[in-house]
C-alpha cells in the first residue's frame, strides 16, 4: 500500500499556489491535510500526477470574527484548532459540537476545515455543516476570485463546483440569530467512524418560542448532504411541538433521504435511524435555542 | 527522473538533513530512513494508529503524512520516551498494568497517551476509552491499558 | 525455601525492550543488498488465468524481477497438507486440494498470487504490479455453501466429481430413538460468519541465503517455525540444519501465522537463492485481508430433543462447513466444532455431520477459537430457543444439564482435531455457572432491575452461557534447558511467541525449580538454530504442553546439579535446596555452591570423564499428552439497548474461567481480556464479506470494524476456579481463545432478551444494529 509516484510542489504563498495550479491544470491537484488523499493513494484509488501542498501556505490557516459578527476560516486551518477554538465554542457551539465526531483527534491534528468541504464525501460533517449554517466559500484561481454558497458548492458525491486551477480558500459562517441553537445526531457502527446517518438541525426561534427559520442537513443518507424544505414548511412560524418535529422527522426519512444499502446498513434501517434522529436534533436544538 | 526533495526535520531532538522522494510516507522514513523502528505500521490507512507519533507535539498518524510534509517539522517518536533501563512513567505503567501483549500496538498508543495526557491531568476511565479509541490492540481488550492511563496520570503528576 | 514464582503475577521480562521502541519486529529488519517483493493478486475470485503480460512491468528501473507460473517449473505444485486427514474417524472421506504457490491457468479467490515482483524497495515492486496485465476469463464463483453441493454447480476444482471437501459423520448413543422419546423437539438454522484474526502486525518473511555458508536465514513471525524448516528443506535439497527459522518479536498470531508453504515462503526463498540476494515481503493491510487465512464460516441444520421438564436428551447438527478455495488445514475448524457442540452438558445422544465444502473464497485456517465458538453458538442458540418454548429460565435450563463435578474424566465419543477420542480430564461447570450468576447478581436482575427498566420503556438484557476450551493438545513439544557459567539460566522451545508472555511464564517454570530470579531465564522460543523439535503455537497449547516440557526439563536440570553438589559439597541431595541462584545446605549458611560455578565444573575442560555422563547443566526434555486438557467457563453479560437504533452498550461482563493452576494470573487475564475483545468483534462488529462473485468488500479496516476501547464492556470482570488438570504435573489447561469462544452466543442471547417486546429470534453471529433491525422488523411482521 504505497502512493505511486507524484510530482510535488510546496508553494509558500497563495498566489504561488494558484499559479502552480493553474500551471499544471488537470494533472494537479491540492494536497490539504492529507487525511482523505493520502489513504486514498495509499490504496492507489487516488494517483495524482502532481500535489500542490498547502501546509507551508501559512496565510491560508486562521479563525477570525468578520465585521458582522461570522466566523471566516481559512481553508487550512485544522479541525482541532476550530473544535477547541474559544470563539467557535461560544458563538458556535454547535461547530464545536460537530467537529468532536470526526474522526479521532489524531486525524483532526491533521485533516482541515477546508479540505473535507472540498473532498465533498457524502459521509462527512462539515459539507453538511457548511450547509446547516448557511456557509460562503471563497474560490480563488489566479487573478480570480469569487462567492459561492455552500448550497451550490457540492454538486454530487466527491464533486463540487472546483475546476482544477481553483481553490476554495475560505469559508465564511454568517452569524446566528438570536435564539439560535443546533444539534448533532449520528448513528456510527463505532465512535469516529463515518456516520450511517448523521444530521445537524439549527433552529432560531422568535419570542413565542415559534420557529423563526429551521435548517434540518440530512447527511450520509445521498449523494450530498440535504437540506430539509419540509422542516421549513412545516416548522416555520410555527410552534415546534412533539407532534410538528415528529411529522417532519417521519417525512424526511421518507422522502427526502436515498440511503442506500451496503454493508453496514439497509436502506430501511438507515431510514430508520433518520427519522430517530431528527426527531431527537429537532428537539434537543428548540430545547437549547429557549436557553 | 525521480524527483527529490530535501528536507530537515527534527526527530527526538536529533536534526536530519534528507533527500527523499515526494511519495515516501512519513512512517516509511521514520522506520527506513532514520532506522526509528518502534514506531509501526499495521494498515497504512490511518485506522489502527501503530504508526502515531508527535508532530509539532500532537499526536498524529505518520502513514498517511508524507515525509516530505515533515519539512522544518518537529517529530517525537516512542523512543523518546524512555529506555528499557530508564521507562518513562507511562511505560512503567503500561508494564506494571500488564497494557501491553505483542507489544505491536504499544508505541501508537503511547504516543497517543503522552500527548493526551498533556492536557488531561486526572481523566476518568470513560474519557481514557475515547482517548485511545483511535489506537487498535488485538491482544489486549483495552481494559488494562486503560489501568495503566490512570496510574500514568498519578505517576507523572508524582513526577511534576 | 526460595520464593515461590510459579503461580503468581510477575511482570513481564520481554516489556522494557517492547516499550521502549527497541524490539525487533520482522519489518524491522534490514540486511544489506535486500530486495522487496510484491505481489500480483488475482482481481477475479474464479477466473481462468489465459495469459499474462510482464514485459512492461519488467522494464521497470528498480525492478529485478517478476515471476509468474511458467518462472518457477516443477515448484508449481500443490503443497503439503498442514495438518493430517481425519482417517481416524471411521467413515470418514476427504480431498485434499492443498494450496498452489502461485495460480497457474485458474485463479480460486480473490487475491491468489498470479505474479510476483522483486525490486530495489516495495514502492518499485508496487509500481511494478500496476505494469502487469493478466488476461482472465470469468468463471461463475462458488460462494453459497449449500448451492455448491447442488448437481451441476460451477466446480471450485475440476477434477473433483462436486465441491464437497471432506464429510465426517459422528454419534454417540442414538439420536433418532431419543427423539422418539423426547417431549419437545426444536430445529433451527444457525448461520455463523467469517471473521479475520487481524493482528495488528500481517504476515511477512525475510529470507537470506547465504552462498559461501550455504546456509539459509528465514525470519519469519510463523507459529510454526519448525515446519517451516522442515518444509523449506525438503522442498529446496538442503539439510535441515542448513535452514535456521528465526521467529523475531511478532505483533499477535490469532491463527493463520501457522501457515507454511505459502506463496510468499514458497517462491521467496526460491528466489533469494536464484537472485542471491536477500528479499523482504512484509503483507500490507489490504493483503492481509484478501490472502491471509481467515474462519467461521459455517451453516448449521440444528435439532434438539427434551423432556418438557428442559432435560436434554439428544441433539443433531448437521452442518456445512467453508473450507475455502483449498484445504491445506484439512479438518481441524470443523472438527473441533463437533467436539465443542456438545461438550459440558450430559447429552447422551448426539449425532454430528460435517460437510466441507470448497468455495472462491480465502482459505480457511484457525483464527482464535477455531471452530469452537460456532459450537458453542449453535449450542447456546438451541438452549435459548428451548428454555423459550418451554417457558423456563436460560440460567436454570443449563443447570440442570450440565456435567457434574464428580463425573470426571469423561469420555465425549466424539474424535476431535487431535484424532483421539475426547475426554473431558477435569472441572466444575455448576461452580462456574453459579459463580457467575452471583457475579452479575442474576436474580437480582432479573427480579427487580430488569422489571423495573422495563417499565422505564429501557431495553436492559441478560445472557448467560456456559462453554468448554479443549486446550493443549498433543502430539508433543520439548524444551532445553541450560545453566551458563554466569548463573543464568537459558531456556529454548520450539513454539514461537506472538504475544502471550512466554519469556516470562516459561521463564517462571524453570525458575521455580532452579531457584533462580524469573528475569535471569533467558527465553528463546521459535529459533529453530536454538531448538528444532515440536508442532507449534496453536490450539491454545503452548503453555500447556511446552510449559511441561519445560518443567520437566528443568527438574532434570535441578537433578543433575544436585547430584553434583551433593558430591562437592558433601551432603546428601536431600538436604540441599536451590535459592537465589546457589545450592545451599539448609541450615548452614555460607556452605554452598553457585549454581555458575557448577554449571563450569559440570563442563570439565581437562581431566577424564565418566562414562555416561552428559556434560553441563543441561537438560532436553519432551512432553506430549494423551489427550488435550479441557477448559471451561461460563460468560454472564448485560446490554442496555436502544430499541430505535438498535446500538447496544455492554453494561456489565462477567467471565468465570478454569484454566487450571495459572502460570501467572495476571498473563491468563490479559488474555482472557483479549479473547472477549475479538468475541465481541465476532458478535457485533466483524465479518469479512464477499458478495456473490466473490469479491471481498471488506479489504480494510473502514469496512472491517476492528473493536474499540468504547466498544467494550467498561469493566471485564473475572472469577477463576482453579481446577488442576491431571493430565500434566502443573496442572495447567491452555486459556488463550477461551474468551473468543462464548461472546458471541452470550451477546445475542442478551440481545434477545433486551428486545423481549418483539419477540426476536435471532440465529446469527457477525450482527450488526441493521441485522437486528431488520430481524424485529420480521417479528414484528412488518
Ligand atoms: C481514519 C480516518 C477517519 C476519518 N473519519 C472521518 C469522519 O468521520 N468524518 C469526516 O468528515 N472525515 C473523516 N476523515 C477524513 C478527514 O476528515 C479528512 O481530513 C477530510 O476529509 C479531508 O481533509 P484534508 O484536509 O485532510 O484534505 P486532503 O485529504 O488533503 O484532500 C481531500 C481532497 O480535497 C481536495 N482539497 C483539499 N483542500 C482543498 C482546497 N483548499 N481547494 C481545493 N481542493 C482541495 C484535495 O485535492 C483532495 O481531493 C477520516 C480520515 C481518516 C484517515
Ligand atoms: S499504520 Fe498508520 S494508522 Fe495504521
Ligand atoms: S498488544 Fe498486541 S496489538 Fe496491542
Amino acid at each position: 500500500m504505497k502512493p505511486a509516484p507524484f510530482e510535488y510542489y510546496a508553494p509558500k504563498t497563495t498566489e504561488e499556489a494558484l499559479q502552480n495550479l493553474t500551471d499544471l491544470g488537470y494533472s494537479g491537484k491540492v494536497l490539504a491535510g492529507g487525511q482523505s488523499l493520502i489513504p486514498a493513494m495509499n490504496f492507489r484509488m487516488a494517483r495524482p500526477s502532481a500535489l500542490v501542498d498547502l501546509n507551508n501556505v501559512a496565510e491560508l490557516a486562521y479563525i477570525k470574527l468578520t465585521d458582522d459578527g461570522g466566523i471566516a476560516i481559512g481553508t487550512m486551518t485544522r479541525d482541532n484548532a476550530v473544535e477547541h477554538d474559544p470563539i467557535v465554542k461560544q458563538r458556535m457551539p454547535i461547530v464545536a459540537e460537530t467537529m468532536g465526531y470526526i474522526a479521532h483527534p489524531q486525524i483532526r491534528a491533521r485533516g482541515t476545515f477546508g479540505g473535507a468541504i472540498a473532498h465533498a464525501d457524502p459521509a462527512a460533517q462539515l459539507p453538511a455543516l457548511s450547509l446547516a449554517l448557511n456557509a460562503k466559500l471563497l474560490v480563488k484561481r489566479k487573478g480570480a476570485e469569487r462567492w459561492v454558497t455552500a448550497e451550490e458548492f457540492i454538486v454530487g458525491p466527491f464533486m463540487t463546483v472546483l475546476e482544477p486551477e481553483d481553490m476554495l480558500a475560505e469559508v465564511v459562517l454568517p452569524p446566528l440569530a438570536p435564539r439560535t441553537a443546533g444539534s448533532y445526531k449520528q448513528v456510527s457502527r463505532q465512535r469516529g467512524g463515518y456516520a450511517q446517518a448523521a444530521t445537524i438541525s439549527v433552529v432560531s426561534l422568535d419570542d413565542r418560542n415559534h420557529v423563526k427559520d429551521v435548517r434540518c442537513v440530512l447527511f450520509s443518507v445521498g449523494e450530498t448532504p440535504i437540506l430539509s424544505k419540509y422542516a421549513a414548511k412545516v416548522l416555520v412560524g410555527n410552534e415546534p411541538t412533539e407532534a410538528a418535529i415528529a411529522d417532519v422527522a417521519a417525512y424526511a426519512a421518507k422522502n427526502e433521504c436515498d440511503p442506500g444499502s451496503d454493508l453496514h446498513g439497509t436502506t430501511e434501517y438507515r431510514r430508520q435511524l433518520v427519522e430517530v434522529l431528527v426527531r431527537r436534533a429537532l428537539t434537543e436544538a428548540v430545547l437549547r435555542a429557549k436557553k | 527522473m525521480t524527483q527529490l526533495v530535501k528536507i530537515n526535520v527534527t526527530v527526538n531532538g536529533v536534526p536530519y538533513e534528507r533527500e527523499v522522494e515526494p511519495r515516501l510516507l512519513l512512517s516509511d522514513f521514520i522506520r527506513h530512513d532514520l532506522k526509528l523502528t518502534g514506531t509501526h505500521v499495521g494498515c497504512e490507512h490511518g485506522l489502527c494508529g501503530a504508526c502515531t507519533i508527535l508532530f509539532d507535539g500532537q499526536s498524529v498518524r505518520s502513514c498517511i503524512m508524507f515525509a516530505v510534509m515533515a519539512d522544518g517539522h518537529k517529530i517525537e517518536t516512542v523512543e523518546s520516551l524512555g529506555t528499557p533501563e530508564h521507562l518513562h512513567p507511562l511505560q512503567e505503567a503500561f508494564m506494571e498494568k500488564h497494557a501491553l501483549q505483542c507489544g505491536f500496538c504499544t508505541p501508537g498508543f503511547l504516543m497517543t497517551i503522552v500527548d493526551y495526557l498533556g492536557d488531561n491531568k486526572n481523566p476518568t476511565d470513560e474519557e481514557i476509552r475515547e482517548a485511545i479509541d483511535g489506537n487498535y490492540c488485538r491482544c489486549t481488550g483495552y481494559e488494562n491499558i486503560v489501568e495503566a492511563v490512570k496510574l500514568a496520570a498519578k505517576k507523572m503528576a508524582a513526577h511534576s | 525455601m526460595a520464593e515461590r514464582v510459579f503461580h503468581k503475577s510477575i511482570l513481564r521480562n520481554e516489556d522494557p525492550q517492547i516499550l521502549a521502541g527497541k524490539a525487533q519486529y520482522l519489518d524491522d529488519i534490514e540486511l544489506p543488498g535486500l530486495l522487496y517483493a510484491a505481489f500480483k493478486r488475482s482481481d477475479y475470485a474464479h477466473a481462468r488465468l489465459k495469459s499474462i503480460d510482464v514485459s512492461e512491468a519488467r522494464a521497470l528501473p528498480g525492478v529485478i524481477g517478476v515471476y509468474t507460473a511458467e518462472d518457477f517449473g516443477d515448484l508449481v505444485k500443490p503443497g503439503p497438507l498442514q495438518v493430517p486427514p481425519p482417517t481416524a474417524i471411521k467413515g470418514a472421506t476427504y480431498s485434499s486440494r492443498t494450496l498452489m504457490p502461485i495460480a497457474k491457468d485458474k485463479v480460486r479467490y480473490s487475491g491468489e498470487p498470479v505474479a510476483v515482483v522483486i525490486a530495489e524497495s516495495r514502492y518499485i515492486a508496487e509500481d511494478a504490479c500496476d505494469y502487469i496485465y493478466p488476461d482472465y476469463e470469468p468463471l461463475e464463483a462458488v460462494i453459497d455453501l449449500e448451492k455448491a453441493l447442488q448437481p451441476g454447480a460451477t466446480l471450485v476444482h475440476e477434477d473433483l466429481p462436486s465441491n464437497e471437501a471432506a464429510h465426517v459423520v459422528q454419534e454417540r448413543g442414538n439420536y433418532a430413538e431419543a427423539a422418539k422419546k423426547a417431549d419437545v423437539i426444536i430445529k433451527k438454522k444457525i448461520y455463523v460468519d467469517r471473521v479475520a484474526a487481524a493482528a495488528l502486525e500481517n504476515r511477512g518473511i525475510v529470507i537470506n541465503w547465504d552462498e559461501k555458508a550455504q546456509m539459509m536465514t528465514i525470519w519469519c513471525g510463523t507459529q510454526s517455525p519448525i515446519t517451516l524448516r522442515n518444509a523449506t528443506a525438503s522442498r529446496m535439497g538442503l539439510f535441515e540444519n542448513q535452514v535456521r527459522v528465526i521467529t523475531p518479536f511478532t505483533g499477535g498470531g490469532f491463527g493463520p501465522k501457522i501457515n507454511t508453504s505459502m506463496p510468499d515462503d514458497v517462491l521467496l526463498t526460491e528466489l533469494a537463492v536464484r537472485l542471491n540476494r536477500p528479499i523482504k515481503w512484509y503483507e500490507d493491510r489490504r493483503e492481509n485481508f484478501l490472502a491471509t487465512t481467515s474462519e467461521r464460516d459455517q451453516v448449521h441444520y440444528a435439532e434438539i430433543a427434551l423432556t418438557k421438564e428442559g432435560k436434554f436428551l439428544g441433539f443433531k447438527d448437521v452442518f456445512y462447513h467453508n473450507s475455502g478455495a483449498y484445504d491445506p488445514y484439512m479438518m481441524t475448524v470443523p472438527l473441533n466444532t463437533q467436539t465443542h457442540t456438545v461438550s459440558n452438558y450430559n447429552i447422551p445422544n448426539f449425532y454430528t455431520e460435517i460437510t466441507m465444502v470448497f468455495s472462491n473464497e480465502m482459505v480457511v485456517t484457525p483464527v482464535r477459537g477455531a471452530g469452537r465458538p460456532q459450537g458453542v453458538f449453535v449450542m447456546e442458540r438451541m438452549i435459548d430457543a428451548a428454555a423459550r418454548e418451554l417457558k423456563m429460565d436460560v440460567a436454570e435450563i443449563r443447570r440442570i444439564n450440565l456435567i457434574q463435578p464428580d463425573a470426571y474424566p469423561v469420555s465425549t465419543g466424539i474424535i476431535g482435531q487431535d484424532f483421539v477420542e475426547g475426554v473431558l480430564d477435569s472441572g466444575d461447570y455448576p461452580t462456574a455457572l453459579a459463580k457467575a450468576m452471583s457475579m452479575i447478581d442474576y436474580k437480582k436482575f432479573r427480579e427487580e432491575i430488569q422489571p423495573k427498566a422495563r417499565a422505564e420503556g429501557k431495553h436492559l438484557g441478560i445472557g448467560i452461557c456456559t462453554f468448554t476450551e479443549g486446550t493443549g493438545v498433543g502430539p508433543y513439544e520439548g524444551a532445553k534447558i541450560t545453566v551458563g557459567g554466569n548463573g543464568k539460566v537459558s531456556v529454548a522451545t520450539g513454539v514461537a511467541t506472538q504475544g502471550q508472555a512466554h519469556y516470562t511464564t516459561f521463564a517462571q517454570i524453570a525458575a521455580e525449580q532452579l531457584g533462580v530470579e524469573v528475569k535471569d531465564v533467558k527465553v528463546v522460543t521459535g529459533d529453530t538454530g536454538a531448538f528444532a523439535w515440536g508442532a507449534g503455537t496453536f490450539a491454545s497449547r503452548g503453555a500447556t504442553v511446552a510449559g511441561t516440557a519445560i518443567h520437566l526439563a528443568a527438574v532434570k536440570v535441578k537433578d543433575k546439579a544436585l547430584k553434583l553438589a551433593s558430591k562437592i559439597l558433601e551432603t546428601p541431595e536431600s538436604e540441599l535446596e536451590l535459592v537465589g541462584g546457589y545450592i545451599q545446605v539448609a541450615d548452614i549458611p555460607g556452605k554452598k555452591i553457585s549454581l555458575g560455578e557448577l554449571a563450569s565444573m559440570a563442563n570439565p575442560m581437562r581431566g577424564t570423564f565418566p562414562p555416561g555422563a552428559e556434560p553441563g547443566l543441561e537438560a532436553v526434555a519432551y512432553y506430549g499428552p494423551p489427550y488435550g486438557a479441557t477448559g471451561a467457563g461460563c460468560m454472564a453479560m448485560i446490554l442496555d439497548v436502544d430499541a430505535e437504533t438498535m446500538k447496544p452498550k455492554i453494561e456489565r461482563l462477567v467471565m468465570v474461567h478454569d484454566c487450571g493452576i495459572p502460570i501467572n494470573p495476571m498473563v491468563v487475564e490479559g488474555q482472557v481480556h483479549g479473547g472477549i475483545q475479538m468475541g465481541i468483534g465476532n458478535a457485533f462488529f466483524e465479518k469479512v464479506f464477499y458478495d456473490e462473485t466473490g469479491q471481498l468488500l471488506t479489504a480494510s479496516f473502514m469496512d472491517y470494524l476492528f473493536p474499540q476501547a468504547t466498544d467494550m464492556p467498561p469493566k471485564i470482570e473475572m472469577g477463576h476456579t482453579e481446577i488442576p488438570s491431571p493430565l500434566n504435573p502443573l496442572g495447567i489447561k491452555g486459556v488463550g481463545e477461551a474468551g473468543a469462544i462464548p461472546t458471541p452466543a452470550v451477546f445475542t442471547q442478551a440481545l434477545e432478551d433486551a428486545l423481549y417486546d418483539t419477540g426476536v429470534e435471532i440465529m446469527e453471529s457477525n450482527l450488526s444494529p441493521s441485522k437486528v433491525y431488520s430481524y424485529v422488523m420480521k417479528a414484528k411482521g412488518a
